[in-house]
């Protein structure tokens, strides 16, 4: 007997082509075979990893002052990934060096700001390391162009969604586009999110918020999609002054905003 | 003003109400920390625990923890409080109630009989005092039987929710993980599809692809798209073929609220779907699911802690004679239940409650990716309410659910517990999977080839 006869295969195999699900996997017994076992292990392993990855906040805003963009950087009132875990209402607010740094940016500046774009680790900091700096990179251009006084570029530690509010609040922007690692999936460790808030004050609630998930090479958006959808909310948040569920996102139905970069 | 308080040794702990004490006494749960309603050490929380076993059962009759005026909730759980049933256990405090549930006399007859007399919160502040095998002996006493077309929650038996998600709805995608968990004998809970969508025109299409496959092989077993319970209204009002009408409750109505629900709306649901007369053995039409945490997260929980709060969820499932009551105990995260540690506590307590009230509790045991837990966690879990009688559990396919991004139980694990703790499916189902040539003593999987009619079908029609 070999081991390939103790594992009963499924004769169902071709109904995969349907679905991702992890179907006709074969049992030894009743039990998953070692392969299927090895391979949810993998994918979990990965996804875990993700979550708890180091930010590289240093390297992000060494990518952005390469391409000539300003940055700043904060951390949230959450000293770490444990703490960060269990009080997500401390990854909404900023630790009080932060609030002084931005407090001091925001008195030196000659005017608010249109708009300012947060890269933030989020749930995923390898979403981050893998797609924020590309899709900033193409949106700060595409507002430069339109003459859009944009803020440096925030980069964010230890941060949830929210805490663009505040940020936002303080460097008296009139919008905060937030791009923030997803929670990672077991097809997907490195899924970035951006979350849009027009006029961002503390305690806005997700109601009033735009988002553009799923921003990752294989099967989702693109960097250079993501960052025509982000140009064209933010367009049209300005224009209507407002962003959440009255705003639309009908981005695939006008010409690309942003410029292929060379 | 303090009202309850306990020594021990030089040290003086003070509760403030009823509601602080039932806090401090709970397991320790990150939600409870989040919400700054825990116990501030461990001490504490045992003293809270005296405190709370020389308590009156009958306190709970006197105050609400969350007010009779604000709170639809309360008002449903103290008007419908049996006082012949509570006769019984009425001079109990909470800790003679612990010990009266561990005797030996105490069967699954007497449980029964008090059912309507316990509150949730009295089932919440016992648990409080249970070991997780207390917990796990006196549920194991209870079966909660249910039916529609067929028969759940008997002795000895499991049942399974086949779950096949797909992150587009799409129906060939459907179609496959469904005949997957069928060729692996899930499927007798329900074969219940959570849509990502939610046009009733997509629901109402998802409906009529597992009709029509139930139809087609005869199945002994319902369906449900797991909608909005208005989209299920609508999809009803449209001639849609809906057995169970599903809903996700919560202990408060604000919480309630937040769901875009209320009772009356829940009480018009089962109407609906009980006029359509589609259960051939039972009328239980509804499907709720729960979870700890889901009041803080609506900011609608009253300072009362997260377990009391989810017990109070049964006190709304009760009220409409649910077929499948479960508790979606890892999914919410860690920041209500930080690890496998939690996440196992947090199950066994629904799982006993849910019995203790008298819901044919099943549980999906579960985690996401951001949790300190993974599928050993799971694996114990789902051995423990094995044990304890647990009506159902998840059936996904390789415990990965593809659109609702986290993991749950298998078709595999299911035929482990069926193999160490003799389970076996509901009889109905397992005769049909007899017939069809699946499973053999509703235990082991028989060799299925690719002239089986299950695979061979051409599922739905117009599909490959």
């Amino acid at each position: 007997m070999t081991g390939k006869d103790i594992v009963t295969a499924n004769p169902w195999q071709t109904l995969r082509r349907f679905t991702s699900a992890r179907i006709a996997l074969g049992c030894a017994g009743g039990s998953l075979p070692t392969a299927p076992m090895l391979e949810l292990q993998l994918a979990h392993a990965r996804a875990r990893d993700a979550v708890h990855l180091p930010f590289e906040a240093a390297a992000i805003q060494a990518q952005l002052t390469a391409i000539g963009l300003e940055t700043l950087r904060v951390h949230s009132a959450a000293p770490n990934r444990e703490i960060y875990l269990r009080r997500p209402d401390l990854g909404r607010r900023l630790d009080g060096a932060s609030r002084s740094l931005l407090e001091s940016c925001a008195d030196l500046a000659a005017q608010a700001h249109d708009a300012v774009l947060v890269i933030a680790d989020g749930l995923s900091a390898l979403a981050a390391h893998h797609h924020a700096a590309g899709v900033v990179a193409l949106a700060q251009a595409a507002l430069g162009e339109r003459g859009w006084h944009v803020a440096p570029v925030v980069v964010a530690e230890q941060s949830r969604v929210a805490l663009g509010d505040e940020i936002g609040e303080l460097l008296r922007a009139a919008q905060v586009a937030i791009l923030i690692g997803e929670r990672p999936g077991l097809s997907s460790a490195d899924s970035l999110g951006v979350y849009l808030t027009h006029a961002p004050r503390v305690g806005r609630s997700d109601a009033e918020r735009n988002c553009i998930s799923n921003i990752r090479p294989d099967g989702g958006l693109s960097h250079l999609q993501a960052a025509h959808k982000l140009v064209y909310l933010m367009t049209e948040a300005r224009r209507r002054q407002l962003t959440g569920v009255a705003l639309k996102d009908a981005s695939d139905d006008v010409a690309l905003l942003v410029q292929r970069s060379g | 003003m303090t009202r309850f308080s306990y020594t021990l040794g030089q040290r003086r702990y003070a509760f403030d109400d009823l509601t602080a004490l039932m806090a401090r006494a709970s397991s320790p749960k990150s939600g409870d920390q989040l919400a700054g309603i825990a116990a501030g050490s461990d001490e504490e929380r045992v003293a809270a625990r005296y405190a709370l076993a020389d308590l009156p059962l009958s306190s709970f009759l006197d105050e609400a923890l969350i007010p009779y005026e604000v709170d639809e909730v309360t008002r449903l759980i103290l008007d419908g409080h049996d006082r012949n049933a509570f006769a019984d256990i009425a001079a109990f405090t909470v800790g003679e109630l612990r010990d009266w549930l561990l005797s030996y006399e105490t069967d699954d007859a007497a449980l029964a009989r008090v059912a309507a007399g316990l509150t949730p919160e009295m089932a919440a502040a016992v648990s409080k005092l249970m070991r997780n095998q207390d917990l796990i002996l006196v549920a194991k006493k209870r079966s909660v039987v249910a039916r529609f077309r067929n028969t759940l929650g008997l002795p000895g038996r499991l049942a399974i929710r086949l779950q096949p998600n797909h992150p587009a709805d799409d129906a060939r995608g459907i179609a496959a993980a469904m005949l997957d968990g069928l060729l692996y004998g899930a499927g007798d809970a329900v074969i219940g599809i959570n849509p990502v969508s939610d046009s009733v025109s997509k629901i109402i299409a998802l409906l009529e692809l597992v009709d029509e496959v139930r139809r087609r092989f005869d199945i002994p077993t319902q369906s449900c798209v797991l909608g909005h319970v208005t989209s299920t209204i609508e999809a009803i009002e449209r001639g849609a073929p809906v057995d169970l009408v599903f809903q996700s409750v919560a202990g408060s109505e604000a919480a309630n609220r937040s769901f875009g629900i209320d009772l009356a709306l829940l009480g018009e649901a089962r109407a609906a779907a009980l006029s359509l007369e589609r259960g051939t053995l039972g009328d239980n039409v509804m499907y709720f699911e729960t979870g700890q945490g889901s009041a803080l997260s609506a900011n609608a929980h009253h300072g009362v802690d997260q377990q009391t709060c989810e017990a109070r969820a049964y006190g709304v499932a009760r009220h409409f004679a649910p077929l499948l009551v479960n508790t979606v105990v890892g999914f919410i995260g860690p920041e209500y239940l930080y690890d496998g540690k939690q996440i196992t506590r947090a199950g066994l307590e629904d799982h006993f409650c849910g019995k203790l009230l008298g819901l044919p509790m099943g549980c999906d045991v579960c985690y996401t990716n951001h949790a300190e837990a993974d599928q050993d966690d799971m694996d114990n879990l789902m051995t423990l309410l094995g044990v304890a009688g647990c009506n159902y559990l998840m059936g996904v396919p390789g415990a990965d659910d593809i659109m609702l991004n986290y993991q749950s139980t298998s078709f595999h694990d299911a035929l482990y517990l069926r193999q160490v703790l003799g389970l076996r499916p509901a009889p109905e189902f397992e005769s049909w999977l007899e017939k069809m040539g699946v499973m053999q003593e509703g235990r082991r999987l028989l060799h299925i080839d690719e002239r089986h009619p299950l695979v061979t079908a051409q599922l739905p029609a117009g599909l490959p």
